[in-house]
Formats: structure tokens, C-alpha cells, sequence
């Protein structure tokens, strides 16, 4: 099976936009999923629901949501296109802002969970032997919260890939900067005698999708036996 | 010098603790759920008292009111915990070397003096439970400590353990002089490792078990032993100490631990008397606080203190007060190997 130039750019912009949403998401929910572990404070509920609000939000909404705050007149739009010149909207990097906002609620969830399993007494040890709290952060409760980091990683990654909705919403389906895989196979399915191609990218989705569980699993595994010294 | 004074409310409990503490080990001595823990928290920074104040070597780590509070991290209070606590992602090695700071302890003077040289390059989940209770140990030590708590040390191990593990707690302060709190509930390890003894009850010190707990450590060398009757002899400054059993004679000093209670005072040598145990000295201090029982503090020819605890009626028709020569004599009975220890 080739692949045609223009399945070639779907599928690099797929994996561009992915990485790059991951590479947003998961310093963000890193520290939010600490946050949450880690702190009482008033508030933390509502913290907590507006994080999960993508979850249940339909994916339109959050995508108009996206482009009202992040396009071009938007406040943050206004302010990254200002300081740092960067535009979101219409752009790729705001398909990587929207699958990146969309998969956060699942990527704190995993982080979440293995840093809540972190014996909290370790910590305290760790501190009664002169580590700092950033220490303690980075020397004990990231690496023994690594294996749900890694879920975590993956979740964001393959959630990207698929992410359609909001995406669609806050920077259209451009060919060559906005359109994705999911993208182009909906563009395809509007296309009269577009069902040929849209299969083949339908399977094309689904290879790219199982490897990257499997890639995930298999890294679980791994990590699990260095980290922890289970075997 | 240790200063303690703080309160902490808890569900159960309202811990309210006053203690000034030399050097040398301390214990804190009593039953679970009487605060011993919470207060090691919060010397150690873990947890934050409602109000108090805490300071050691007149270096102050926490005041209320001067809205003083070191981080657990800069306190430099060392911690062995009952369940060691080691980081499982890291080997030995790392563990020992976690909290590594420049200071009079050397890597292999520790890591040989603990037996754990030849562990480095292991993981935590493949030790023993005594192994890894002494490389706890080893990772508290350093860190150069200005204290050492430890909570329990050998609870979670099973008998064989804890004779692996005790010599070196006993000749921690022999070897790195540290001043240590040591949680216990077991009157054996309390009254072996324990240069004073705190009492807790309910959150509060507890003068009252203090009395009966109270216990002096005396020094001596075995030197006959009397087949017949089955009886030591020990050598001590203030006179010969009889023990009932077989200890190996050796020139190596033993510890026992004699226990306020079963100490007599008499003001001339009595005749006629069962106790085979007669030692010289003279009164350092008559402890007495509104109950019927008084602390008679015997400080011995050779030095070692001995306390006493009589009536407080018994102390006024003596006439003990400071200064005044007598006797102290044991029933030999009293002390049995429990008691007894290699110092």
C-alpha cells in the first residue's frame, strides 16, 4: 500500500500536532495532578470540575470556547499573538492547543492516580534527609509516579491523534496546516465517491492508534522492572 | 540541650509536651496511641504543632509566637522509621547517599560500622527486613543529624532480627555521639539503649508511670562466678554485684539495668539482711513532687547514678537530703539476663 502526498502530509501533520499537544499537556497536568495529591485548599472541587469539564463538554462547545479565548481577538489569543508571536487559530498549532485542552482531563486522571499511590511517608523521608520540595518532587514522586506518567503521555498522544471535535471547531480543516487524519477522513466522507479513500485512512488511523498502545504497554512493562524492581 | 514544648490537637488525644533533653539516647516510652509518634512528627517537622516551641542547641526550629518554623528539610533531624521507609527506585547505594552531607561521618566508616558494604548495589525489595532497617539507619546517619529520631526501629521484625539490629543501635552513641529519641513500648529495649526515659500517656509526659519505670544503668565486669549457687559477681566501683545466672567472665564491661523500684537505701551496712548486693554512695538529689513517693538520685563511688524510689516517709524519718552518705542495696533476684547487656 502507498500512500499518496497528500495522505503522506494527513498523517505527518497527525503526529506533528500530537507531539506537540502532548508536549503542552503534560507539563500542565503534571502539575495540576500534583496539585491535586498533594494539596488542600479551598476550591479544589471546582479546580477539579473545571479540568474535567472537556470530559463532558460537547467538543464543539470547547472548541468555540477555544476560539473565542484563543483566536485572533480572543484575550490569550490577543496576548501569545502579542508577546511571543504566536497565533493559534487557523493555525496547527491550535489543532495541537485543542486535542491538548481536550485530552487533559484523562491525562491528569492517570497521572493522578499513580501519584496518589505514592507512599507520602517516602516523601517525608525524603525531606528529613535535606530534600527540598522540588527535590522531593523530582527525585522521588516523579520517578515512582513514572508509570502513570508514561500512561499518561500515551493517553495524551493517542487522544490527539483522534481528537476531531473541538479541533474542527477552533481551526477548520485546512490541508497542510489544520487537517489531520480524523480531518481529512471527515472532509472525505463529504466528498462524493470519497468512501474508497476514507476506508484507507480509517485503517491507516487504527495501525497508528494500536501501535501506539502497544509501544505504551510495552514501555509500562519496562518501567515497571527499573523503576520499582519488579520483575 | 533539646527543648520541647508543644501542643497539637488530635481526634483522640490532645498531645501537650514539655521535655528538656540532654544527650545521649532518650526514650520515649509508652503505650500506642499516647502521642509518642505525633511528637517525633512534629520535632521532625512532619507535622505542625497548633503552639509551642522547639529549639536544639539553643538554635530555634519552631516558635508560634515568633512565627518561626524550619522546614523539615532544613531542620538536619534525621529519621529511621519502624518500616525503614527505603525508596524503592533506588539501590542502596542511593539510598545511603540520598541525603549525603559533608560532615564527620565517612561513607565507609558508616556503611562498615552497619554491615551493609556489600549490599550497595542491591535493590530494597530483595533485603531482609533487618538489612534494610540497617540501611535506614545508615541513611539517617548521612545525613549528619544534629538529632536522631527513631520511631519504633525494631518493631516490625521478628526476634532473630532484632538481635542483628540491637548492637548497632546500642553503640550509635558510643560511635557518632548524636543525641536520639528512640520510640519504644518495650520495657527491654527501653531500659537497655536508654540513657533517660520519657513517658507518655494520653498526650501528656506521665510523671507517674515515670517513677515506676525509672530505671539506672550500672557498669561492671563478671569476675567469679559461684557454681554451687549458680551466681555472677560483678565488679563495680561502689562494690560487688551479684546476679543470679552464668555470665562468661571477661574483662568486657556489662550494662544492667536496675529498676528504681527494686532498690533499698540503708544509712549504716545492715547485718542480717537477704539482699547479697551492698553498694556505696552518696545522695545527688531527693526528687519529690506532691505524691506519696519520693526519687532518692544515689550518685555511686565510681560515679554511675543510681535512683531510687521510696516514700516520701520513709525519705523524711532517714532524713535523706543531699549529700549524705548510705547505702543502696539489690535483691539480686531482680536482675536477669533481660536486664543485662554487653555495653
Amino acid at each position: 500500500m502507498t500512500l499518496s502526498p497528500e495522505e503522506w502530509t494527513a498523517i505527518v501533520l497527525s503526529l506533528k500536532v500530537a507531539f506537540l499537544a502532548t508536549l503542552m499537556c503534560l507539563p500542565i497536568a503534571t502539575g495540576l495532578a500534583w496539585v491535586l495529591t498533594h494539596r488542600n485548599f479551598w476550591g479544589k472541587s471546582a479546580l477539579n470540575s473545571l479540568i474535567h469539564m472537556p470530559l463532558v463538554l460537547p467538543p464543539v462547545v470547547t472548541g468555540y470556547l477555544l476560539l473565542l479565548a484563543f483566536g485572533k481577538k480572543g484575550i490569550f489569543g490577543a496576548f501569545f499573538e502579542h508577546y511571543f508571536g504566536l497565533v493559534f487559530s487557523f493555525r496547527w498549532t491550535g489543532a495541537a492547543l485543542a486535542a491538548a485542552i481536550m485530552a487533559l482531563p484523562l491525562t491528569v486522571q492517570a497521572i493522578r492516580v499513580s501519584m496518589g499511590a505514592v507512599d507520602r511517608r517516602l516523601e517525608g523521608a525524603a525531606a528529613t534527609l535535606g530534600a527540598s520540595p522540588f527535590k522531593v518532587f523530582a527525585t522521588i514522586t516523579l520517578p515512582l509516579a513514572a508509570p502513570g506518567l508514561l500512561a499518561g503521555t500515551m493517553i495524551t498522544y493517542v487522544k490527539a491523534l483522534g481528537e476531531f471535535g473541538a479541533t474542527i471547531t477552533f481551526v477548520a480543516s485546512i490541508p497542510g496546516e489544520t487537517q489531520t487524519l480524523a480531518l481529512s477522513i471527515y472532509g472525505l466522507l463529504q466528498t462524493p465517491d470519497g468512501d474508497a479513500e476514507a476506508l484507507r485512512l480509517t485503517f491507516l488511523s487504527m495501525a497508528l492508534a494500536f501501535l501506539a498502545l502497544l509501544a505504551s504497554e510495552l514501555l509500562t512493562k519496562r518501567l515497571n522492572r527499573s523503576v520499582l524492581g519488579e520483575s | 540541650m533539646i527543648e520541647v514544648s508543644l501542643k497539637k490537637k488530635r481526634k483522640n488525644f490532645d498531645l501537650n509536651v514539655e521535655i528538656k533533653l540532654q544527650n545521649g539516647v532518650t526514650a520515649l516510652f509508652g503505650s500506642s496511641g499516647s502521642g509518642k509518634s505525633t511528637l517525633l512528627n512534629l520535632v521532625a517537622g512532619l507535622e505542625t504543632p497548633d503552639a509551642g516551641r522547639l529549639s536544639i542547641g539553643g538554635i530555634v526550629l519552631y516558635d508560634k509566637d515568633a512565627a518561626i518554623d524550619i522546614p523539615v528539610h532544613r531542620r538536619r533531624i534525621g529519621y529511621v522509621f519502624q518500616d525503614s521507609l527505603l525508596f524503592p527506585h533506588l539501590s542502596v547505594r542511593g539510598n545511603l547517599l540520598y541525603g549525603f552531607r559533608q560532615g564527620a561521618m565517612e561513607f565507609n566508616t558508616v556503611t562498615e560500622f552497619l554491615g551493609v558494604a556489600n549490599l550497595l548495589d542491591r535493590r530494597p525489595a530483595t533485603l531482609s527486613g533487618g538489612e534494610r532497617q540497617r540501611v535506614a539507619i545508615g541513611r539517617a546517619l548521612l545525613s549528619a543529624p544534629q538529632l536522631l529520631l527513631m520511631d519504633e526501629p525494631l518493631a516490625s521484625l521478628d526476634m532473630d532480627r532484632k538481635r542483628e539490629i540491637f548492637p548497632y543501635i546500642e553503640q550509635l552513641q558510643g560511635r557518632f555521639n548524636i543525641p536520639v529519641i528512640y520510640v519504644s513500648h518495650s520495657v527491654e529495649e527501653v531500659s537497655r539503649l536508654a540513657t533517660h526515659v520519657v513517658v507518655l500517656s494520653n498526650g501528656h509526659v506521665s510523671n507517674e508511670s515515670n517513677r515506676f519505670d525509672r530505671t539506672s544503668v550500672l557498669t561492671g565486669k563478671a569476675f567469679s562466678f559461684d557454681e554451687t549457687y549458680g551466681l555472677t559477681t560483678l565488679k563495680h566501683p561502689a562494690g560487688n554485684i551479684s546476679l543470679a545466672g552464668h555470665l562468661p567472665i571477661s574483662n568486657i564491661p556489662l550494662r544492667i539495668v536496675v529498676r528504681a523500684t527494686d532498690v533499698t537505701l540503708a544509712l549504716t551496712p545492715p547485718q542480717n539482711i537477704s539482699a547479697r548486693t551492698m553498694l556505696k554512695g552518696i545522695i545527688s538529689k531527693c526528687e519529690v513532687d506532691g505524691s506519696p513517693t519520693a526519687i532518692i538520685h544515689v550518685k555511686l563511688a565510681g560515679g554511675e547514678d543510681l535512683a531510687a524510689a521510696l516514700t516520701r516517709k520513709a525519705m523524711d524519718e532517714l532524713e535523706l537530703k543531699e549529700g549524705k552518705p548510705l547505702w543502696c542495696l539489690l535483691k539480686s533476684v531482680s536482675i536477669d539476663e533481660r536486664w543485662i547487656a554487653s555495653a
